[in-house]
This record gives C-alpha cells, structure tokens and sequence, in this order.
C-alpha cells in the first residue's frame, strides 16, 4: 500500500500532466480553425483547375503527356504517405500508414513493385523499421509553419522528377481527409496518371457550348496544366492532413483530459480513504492506552 | 457604360477577387490581350507581368502575377494565378532575388533546350520587373 506522502506526490503529478493536455487540447483547437480555413481558402483554385482540366482535356488531339496517360505500364508504384510532424495525436499517423501499408500489401501480392517516399518526420519513424530499404526519399516540413504553395511545389518538382526518370509509373498520395474534428478519414488518391474522371463529368455539363480558342495550342497548355495539377492535389493533400493532423490532436488531448482527471477522481478517494483509516488507528491507540491506566 | 463581367482570381492558397469588372489585361503568353464582357471563349497561359482590372465605377487595380492560366468562358474570366499580389505590395527584392536565381538557371543549364527555357523565364521576369518599376 503506497504511504500518503507517495499519493500526494502521485496527485500532483497527474494534475500537472492534466494541466499540460489541456493546454495542448486549447492550442489544437486554435490551430485547427487556421488550418481548417486555409483548407477551405485553398478550395476554389483546385475546383476551377480540375473544370479548366475537363475543359481542355477533351480538346488535345491524341495522347495526352505522359503524366497524364502513365508509362503504358504499372509495375513500379510509388506511394508518397503524408503523416504529421509530431506524435501525441491520437491514431492518427498509424491509420495513415497503416493504409498505405494495406495497399503495399495488396501491390505486391500481384506482383508489383512498391516504393515510399515519406513525407513528414512520423512516416519515417514508423515505417523505417521495417520498410527502410523501399524508402526512396524522405522529406519533412519541420521548419515550416504554414504549409503553402511552396512547399507543395518542391514536393511536386521532386516526384515529377522521379516520375521523368523513369523510377515508377504510377504514384498515390496517402493523406487523412478532414471530415470534422472527431473524424478524419485516412485516404488514397492517385495521382500519375492523373485520374480525370471527375473533371471530365463536369465537361459533358458545360463543355459542348462553347467553342474553345487556345493560345499556345492545347497540348502545350495541358503540359503546364498537369505539372500544375500535380502540386495542388499535393497541397490540398497537406492541407487536409494539416487540419486533420490538429483535429485528431484535439480530440487525443480531450480524451487524457478527461483520464487524468478520473485519474485523480480515484487516487483521491484513495487518499482521504487512507487518512481516515490512519486517524482511526491512532485514535483506537490513545484510547486504549487510556483504558490500560 | 461597357458592359460588366464575372471576373476570379484565384491563388493557390486562396480566392484574392471575385467580383464584376469590365475589363482585365493580361499578360498572356503569346501577347497581352483585354478580356471585355462577351469575349470569346479562350484559353491561354500567362507569364509573369502586371494584370490591369478595370472595375465598375472607373476604379483600376493592378496586380503583379507570377504565371498562371486564363480561362475566358461565357461565365467570365478565370485567372489561376501561381502567385498574385497588389503591385504596389510587391517585394521587389524577391523579385530580384528569383530574377538572379533565374539568371544562374540560364548559367547552369545543360544542353540548347533547357538553356532555351531558362533564358526564357529570365526574360519574363525581367520584363515583369520593368513593368513593375515604370
């Protein structure tokens, strides 16, 4: 039976470990209403860019670049997983990898050749155990406090840079989609061979009327759209993540909130328990070494 | 009056205009050209340079873009800028900076194609960077 002074040492450290979770619950929840509004602020670009897409992919005679048709081949896939900076939030690194690593599964059960690049420290921490040699290249945005543009467009230039050398053929982004604070759903989106099915929906819709005039003509503009497509999905993916990634820290913290606190709801019982029975002893002790008299 | 359009810009971080105009210069890739109400429907890159928008009222704004796509189609103008800005809210010394990085792309570049790219890029943006001056 640990002694009062060691329940009151155990207290305490819990209310401060309960102060420290909450603390961390507040400072999610500020960053999670940044993050989620860059996210909706990033929204109108990618819906014109996949209508201007539509609009112009039923205009190029013959094939498409090869970021946008693929190799011919898919042998050789390359899975870019985005994963938090920081732990302490929950399942939330773990489900995205865990999908990922469910589709590596799956790939190399048909025979497929699969590489990582991790994006993000955390993604490096769990999967370098035991998949560090598929790991072709790592990056993490430690240093950088807001996720934006550039560094969607180093991220873009590099596996573009894969891509032209001839290392996979087909790459899929695996990032978490942000639903609302409770859920985040860990996703899957191909993006070379950029899937235009949703943009080419939207074409029937409007696409018909009008008569498109291209200036340069519509296969140099669809060489720049596509590289330029790659990055938004990119930085719509970081962005996701980014608001999920607080999202799901903000309802890790509330959880051990809410443990501590039934932590210390217990430990207390205990103590005043353990107080009460000492005060009885003693009390028993004088009155009997009274009656002895 | 002239007539008024639908005019977007938008960035990829977020949505910068979206309100009627009645005209909007752009530094297309193959030329500046005007889009009024009722333009044809085209589609065409932009380079980097100054984008004139001529408000209802008479008011004009102009906005340094670095890049993008226009589309013109029969619901207004479309511009996806890579990177816009107020021009007077331009940091030049960026501008300079990416001008000299430019300039080193031109220096480091392997083979007549890319060095040809390169040298283009340094064009545009010299170009910009004299429009943003005068």
């Amino acid at each position: 039976m640990a002694s009062l002074k060691d329940l009151r040492n155990r207290i305490a450290s819990v209310k401060s470990t309960q102060k420290i979770t909450k603390a961390m619950q507040m400072v999610a929840a500020a960053k999670l209403r940044r993050a989620e509004e860059a996210a909706a602020a990033a929204r109108p670009y990618a819906d014109r860019m996949a209508s201007v897409l539509g609009n112009i992919a039923g205009a190029v005679e013959g094939d498409g670049p090869p970021l946008m048709v693929g190799t011919g081949k898919d042998d050789v896939h390359l899975l870019v997983v985005f994963t938090a900076e920081r732990g302490l939030c929950g399942g939330f690194n773990a489900s995205i990898v865990k999908l990922a690593r469910q589709h590596q599964r799956r790939l190399e059960g048909e025979g497929k050749t699969v590489k990582f690049l991790a994006v993000g420290k955390k993604a490096w921490d769990i999967m370098r155990r035991d998949l560090s040699g598929k790991i072709v290249e790592r990056v993490d945005f430690r240093d950088v406090k807001q996720i934006g543009f550039d560094e969607a467009d180093m991220l873009g230039e590099k596996v573009m840079e894969l891509f032209a050398k001839g290392e996979f053929d087909v790459c899929t982004i695996f990032y978490s989609a942000f639903q609302n604070v409770i859920t985040q759903v860990p996703t899957a989106q191909q993006i070379i061979p950029a899937d235009l099915s949703g943009a080419g929906e939207e074409k029937s819709e409007t696409g018909g009327v009008a008569v498109y005039e291209y200036e340069p003509e519509p296969g140099a503009i669809l060489d720049a759209l596509i590289p330029r497509n790659i990055k938004v999905q990119i930085l719509h993916a970081m962005l996701e993540n980014a608001a999920s990634e607080q999202g799901a820290r903000m309802s890790a913290m509330d959880n051990a909130t809410r443990n501590a606190g039934d932590m210390i709801d217990k430990l207390s019982v205990s103590y005043n328990r353990q107080r009460q029975a000492q005060i009885t002893t003693e009390l028993v002790e004088i009155i009997s070494g009274a009656e002895a008299l | 009056m002239a007539d008024s359009f639908q005019f977007e810009l938008v960035s990829p971080e977020k949505l910068l205009m979206s309100e009627a105009v009645t005209a909007v210069s752009i530094p297309g890739s193959e030329g500046f050209f005007t889009v009024m109400a009722k333009h044809a429907p085209v589609m065409t890159t932009v380079k980097p340079g100054i984008v004139l928008v001529s408000k209802e009222g008479g008011s004009e704004e102009r906005i340094f873009v670095r890049g993008g796509f226009a589309d013109v189609n029969e619901n207004g103008l479309t511009l996806l800028a890579e990177h816009a800005e107020p021009a007077d809210k331009v940091d030049l010394q960026a501008l300079d900076q990416s001008i000299k990085d430019a300039e080193e792309d031109v220096a480091d570049a392997e083979g007549p194609e890319a060095k040809a790219k390169a040298q283009h890029q340094l064009d545009q943006l010299r170009e910009a960077r004299e429009g943003l001056a005068g």
